[in-house]
């Protein structure tokens, strides 16, 4: 099933034009990487999918339904989520705070007066740490006094809490040690087993293999090459990447 | 690090969200007035530095969402002046009832704020900016409109708001205390409250998140002109005149305030609780300057120098990583 479509999406910044009609699709429980260089409009893409940008051209279908031109907020209510590679913490909110960043369950006061409900924010965000294993000292830890692993397990803890249908992911390796690279891709295997799409942006073209069902190579604003992981190399991907095809 | 969080509990400051530092210089500041003024410690003065506390603090609560935000109001000063103007002027000119005076001052002082918060928001121009510039216009305004000078005469009733004493507590000191319980509730336990602090840690985090931004920061400075207005009304009333030089100078009180608070001035933590505090610290400050007959010249230095030792010892504690 059709879960994620994007239709000649067009961006432009003044004269530059960031995305020239990027046409692509991601099914339920698949995962597809997103490939090319520096440049290529791979996260200016990811970010006109979450709303933060709003596409000048095309059209973006979200389980059938058009979503272009949506908030950020109406979009992450849909069920897509982004983990954005500056991860989007805010440093000075503890740990279950972030988790539940524009989500904040409120209760009223004697019946009246709307307050965030602390004990359920925290309860459900301790759930949600131990559920995914991550190594964090308490949820009522301030996030800019983690370690960057730590902070990545925040952020990737976040994009969970609330059963999306579909997960971005930009660069979620890129500051992580070996064995936590390895346990972000055992949680992408997860999500793919749950039906959870996924779109991975990554250097790592080992980490790009080791889970992709799907590569799709970015380059100049446009899709160049879309094809499944199994009958495709490294040497190709690299060359489309840099050009040479 | 252990597993998953058997709960640590965060440091005091944190939960409270303001500095223990602040009420360590409050009390410091009284003992040592307390000692070089025999007049300092009794309930009548207590009660003195209330009142005089009262106008600073309203206008430091404003100051306080605001950097909180990562933004800044220069112009509670001039847009309190105005608000105070405004009110004098619809009671004593144009006559009407008490009550409408009373809600024109407010409504300038929160028309104010949201200029200021759409040419920060869609004119994308920077705060510093549109407040400086604000400031300017509002006390020009305020000149203007009552040609420089004070408009006299207000209705008793409002100048019960200024000078009653229900209980002996003067009037101004109690609104002080409502606007500071409320405005309490509303950063520390709302979600309003809470995307306040984000925007000012991390505007983009905050707008992918899904917060409105822009329409929060229009919010924020229409509530920090609204607090203007408050404290311009509350000058009014106690002055019993709408003078349009009032208020001149005060943000650099008001911003010093929050910032002994523990409002981070580059947003992202800040407490009404701390700011109260602040305000209580300036207004202690004054107060026993005053007891001690130091000239007002002086008064001024003193804040200045107030405002840059609280930054630098919130600068200094941050590099030491709090």
């Amino acid at each position: 099933m059709t879960l994620l479509e994007l239709d000649g999406v067009q961006k432009r910044f003044g004269a530059v034009e960031a995305l020239r009609g990027v046409t692509l699709a991601v099914d339920a429980g698949e995962v597809v990487a997103l490939v090319g260089d520096n440049g290529a409009g791979k996260s200016t893409l990811m970010k006109t999918i979450t709303g933060v940008y709003r596409p000048d051209g095309g059209a973006i279908r979200f389980e059938g339904q058009d979503i272009t031109g949506l908030e950020p907020g109406a979009i992450r209510a849909r069920g897509i989520e982004m983990i954005y590679q500056d991860l989007a913490l805010a440093r000075q909110q503890d740990v279950a705070a972030n988790i539940f960043l524009g989500r904040e369950p409120v209760r009223r006061l004697l019946g009246v007066l709307p307050m965030i409900d602390r004990r359920r924010i925290e309860t459900e965000a301790l759930r949600m740490v131990r559920r995914l294993g991550a190594r964090l000292p308490s949820v009522h830890y301030e996030v800019g006094l983690l370690s960057g692993g730590q902070q990545q397990s925040v952020a990737i803890a976040r994009a969970l809490t609330f059963d999306p249908k579909l997960v971005i992911m930009d660069e979620p390796t890129a500051a992580l040690a070996v064995r936590e690279v390895e346990h972000v891709l055992e949680l992408i295997r997860e999500l793919r087993r749950q039906r959870i799409g996924v779109i991975l942006i990554s250097h790592r073209l080992t980490d790009v293999f080791a889970v992709a069902d799907r590569i799709v190579a970015l380059r100049q604003g446009m899709v160049i090459a879309d094809e499944r992981a199994a009958a495709t190399t490294m040497q190709e991907v690299v060359a489309h990447i840099v050009g040479a095809h | 690090m252990a597993d998953a969080a058997a709960p640590v509990r965060p440091p005091l400051s944190h939960r409270l969200s303001f500095r223990i530092e602040s009420l360590v210089v409050l009390l410091v500041l009284c003992t040592a007035m307390a000692v070089l003024s025999p007049y300092f410690l009794s309930v009548s003065n207590f009660l003195n530095i209330l009142l005089a506390t009262a106008t600073i603090g309203v206008l430091a609560i404003g100051a306080t969402f605001v950097i909180c935000a990562a933004g800044i109001d220069l112009s509670l000063g001039s847009v309190l002046g105005l608000s105070g103007v405004v009110g004098a002027i619809f009671s004593v000119k144009l006559e009407v009832p008490w009550p409408m005076a009373l809600v024109a001052g407010l409504a300038t002082g929160a028309a104010a704020g949201f200029v200021n918060g759409i040419l920060v928001t869609r004119g994308g121009i920077p705060a510093f900016i549109v407040t400086l510039g604000m400031l300017g216009i509002a006390r020009g305004l305020a000149l203007i409109l009552t040609n420089g000078q004070a408009v006299y005469g207000l209705d008793p009733a409002l100048v019960f708001l200024g000078q009653g004493r229900p209980w002996g507590v003067p009037m101004p000191a109690l609104v002080f205390l409502l606007v500071a319980l409320v405005t309490h509730w509303l950063l520390a336990y709302t979600r309003f409250g809470r995307y306040t602090l984000v925007i000012g840690d991390n505007e983009a985090a905050a707008r992918a998140m899904g917060i409105r931004v822009e329409r929060h920061k229009v919010a924020l400075y229409t509530l920090s002109g609204l607090l203007a207005g408050t404290a311009g009304i509350l000058f009014m009333a106690r002055v019993n005149a709408g003078d349009p030089t009032a208020g001149l100078g005060y943000e650099l009180t008001a911003i010093t305030a929050a910032i002994i608070g523990g409002t981070n001035l580059f947003g992202g933590r800040g407490s009404i609780l701390g700011t109260f505090i602040g305000a209580l610290v300036m207004g202690v400050l004054q107060n026993g300057l005053n007891l001690l007959a130091v000239q007002s010249y002086y008064q001024q230095m003193a804040i200045g120098t107030v405002l840059i030792f609280a930054v630098w010892l919130d600068q200094s504690s941050r590099r030491r990583g709090r």
